[in-house]
């Protein structure tokens, strides 16, 4: 069993070397005539203003932080599922239990606007 | 492990690694096809018979092209970026079970690895697919790409609880998180009949969740240029497409594995029995390793097909509509889904055919009833001028 992870690990190694094969080939290959209007960044062909690492919507914020509470309560589901045919009526009272507060506070953020997008 | 086993396990992972390349470049051709059917076009046909070379064509042409680094970027992210986007599409592929070919030591030759977490892995590796697309989008310092970065971020965290969550639902079918538990418990009925919803939902969400037509927002022509891709070219270009299709074909594969049976086929196990008796056990392991892996192949094409399909049919969503649709739509739809499997398993677990038909029927239900209030002609129609991003 432990092997198969070692497997992993090896897939992983060659994954890693897999793409920069192509990467070291293009670079042999293709021309290298850089010029000043080339390497500018691309705005649709109009100069670009100002810095791009600015504020952005606090929407992106919102959706994260609400993504990192409901995921780590996805986390609690995984070893229920694997078990809850052998533990019978108690885990699904515990489970409802459970599921019942993750919905409601589904339901606090969605009542509070936090799932708008304005 | 001695050094033959060292030797046969790199042999697999090249195997595996050339395939997932060979199917993404096929995969852009019968794209390319498809598409052009579905739009009353011929489509690329001149390279080779049918255009059977055109990918290599392309192929050969990003070979040739500039690569071009712009003066803003961060050297060196701009670098790693595409090969990290690259890496989570292509080891996704180790616990998915392709195929049934026994290697006589209770293993299986078309499965690169059997970890009792294989489900964990591919939730896993799924997520850190993003990560490539997000740092890509910094990076290159530009503002289109910035923007296509985030958008990616949130939409796939968004999109990833629903997926999660439907992915629990065949879990709990087979109540293991290994691959090939999942497949061989669905050798008398596959996952799509009890887990309907969760099939659907999980369809959904994995469009989202490689960035597709019509939860494309990312790389949104009209908006975004190229979106995170804008600044990138030659062979950095390709390895971002090609994470995204060979992303997208494990997505289906994952689909296949989970909820259409994977390698089973009806009539797998007479065949196999068949031939062991007629012909003995080698003949037999190959027969039923070659046709494992050609049904896996078939449904794979199925639902590649189907990704095309939705792709020529559906137009783009608008961000707000794509995050509501995630939270409000599929993060119910696929909690209740859970709730359904957990009651029915739980109250009637002796009788299986009787819960599936209870679930398919549930299921779509749900589903009908979910479309019908979400029809647009049933919102109110105020014109809102939607703000976009920065």
């Amino acid at each position: 069993m432990l092997a198969n992870y070692a497997f992993i690990g090896v897939f992983f190694i060659g994954a890693i070397i897999f793409p920069l094969v192509p990467l070291v080939a293009a670079y042999l290959l293709g021309p290298k005539r850089p010029t000043p209007i080339k390497l500018d960044t691309y705005e649709c062909g109009l100069e670009a203003v100002g810095d791009i690492r600015v504020q952005f919507k606090i929407q992106y914020y919102l959706y994260a932080l609400a993504f990192v509470i409901f995921d780590i309560e996805v986390v609690f589901l995984y070893p229920w599922a694997a078990a809850y045919g052998q533990v019978g009526l108690f885990a699904l009272i515990a489970m409802a239990i459970f599921l019942v507060i993750l919905v409601g506070g589904l339901v606090y953020e969605w009542k509070k606007g936090a799932l708008e997008w304005v | 492990m001695t050094w033959i086993d060292l030797v046969i396990l790199v042999v697999k992972c090249i195997v595996l690694s050339l395939a997932a390349t060979a199917v993404f470049a096929y995969f852009t051709l019968f794209e390319r096809r498809t598409l052009a059917r579905l739009q009353n076009r011929m489509g690329p046909n001149r390279a080779g018979p049918g255009g059977l070379l055109q990918p290599l064509a392309d192929a050969v042409k990003l070979f040739f092209k500039e690569d071009v680094t712009p003066l803003m970027a961060d050297r060196w992210v701009y670098l790693v970026s595409p090969t990290f986007a690259l890496i989570p599409a292509i080891i996704i592929w180790a616990t998915i079970p392709v195929g049934m070919w026994p290697d006589g030591q209770g293993g299986n030759w078309l499965q690169l690895a059997e970890i009792n977490v294989g489900v964990l892995y591919l939730l896993a590796v799924m997520s850190v697919g993003v990560y490539g697309i997000t740092v890509a989008g910094w990076a290159s310092n530009n503002k289109y790409s910035m923007l296509g970065g985030i958008r990616a971020s949130a939409q796939v965290i968004s999109y990833e609880l629903a997926l999660g969550l439907t992915v629990l639902g065949a879990v709990m079918q087979a109540q293991s998180f290994s691959t090939a538990v999942i497949v061989e418990r669905q050798a008398q009925m596959w996952n799509i009949v009890p887990q309907f919803l969760g099939f659907v939902v999980f369809i959904i969400a994995a469009t989202a969740e490689v960035v597709r037509a019509p939860f494309d927002l990312v790389e949104a022509e009209q908006e975004l240029v190229g979106g995170y891709n804008t600044e990138y070219s030659s062979m950095k270009f390709a390895l971002f497409f090609m994470s995204e299709y060979v992303k997208l074909v494990a997505m289906n594969a994952i689909a296949v594995t989970l909820f259409l049976g994977g390698w089973q086929f009806p009539g797998l196990q007479t065949l196999t029995l068949f031939v062991t008796q007629q012909y003995g056990a080698a003949v037999g392991n190959a027969v039923l390793g070659l046709t494992s892996l050609g049904a896996f192949l078939l449904k794979v094409l199925a639902l590649s097909f189907v990704s095309v399909w939705i792709r020529a049919t559906l137009p783009r969503v608008r961000y707000d509509q794509l995050m509501n649709l995630g939270w409000k739509v599929l993060l119910p739809l696929s909690l209740i889904n859970v709730a359904i499997t957990a009651v029915l398993n739980v109250l009637l677990p002796d009788a299986p055919t009787l819960t599936a038909i209870i679930s398919l029927v549930v299921g779509v239900i749900i589903l009908a009833v979910t479309a019908n209030v979400g029809r647009p002609g049933k919102e109110k129609r105020t014109v809102k001028l939607v703000e976009i991003g920065l």
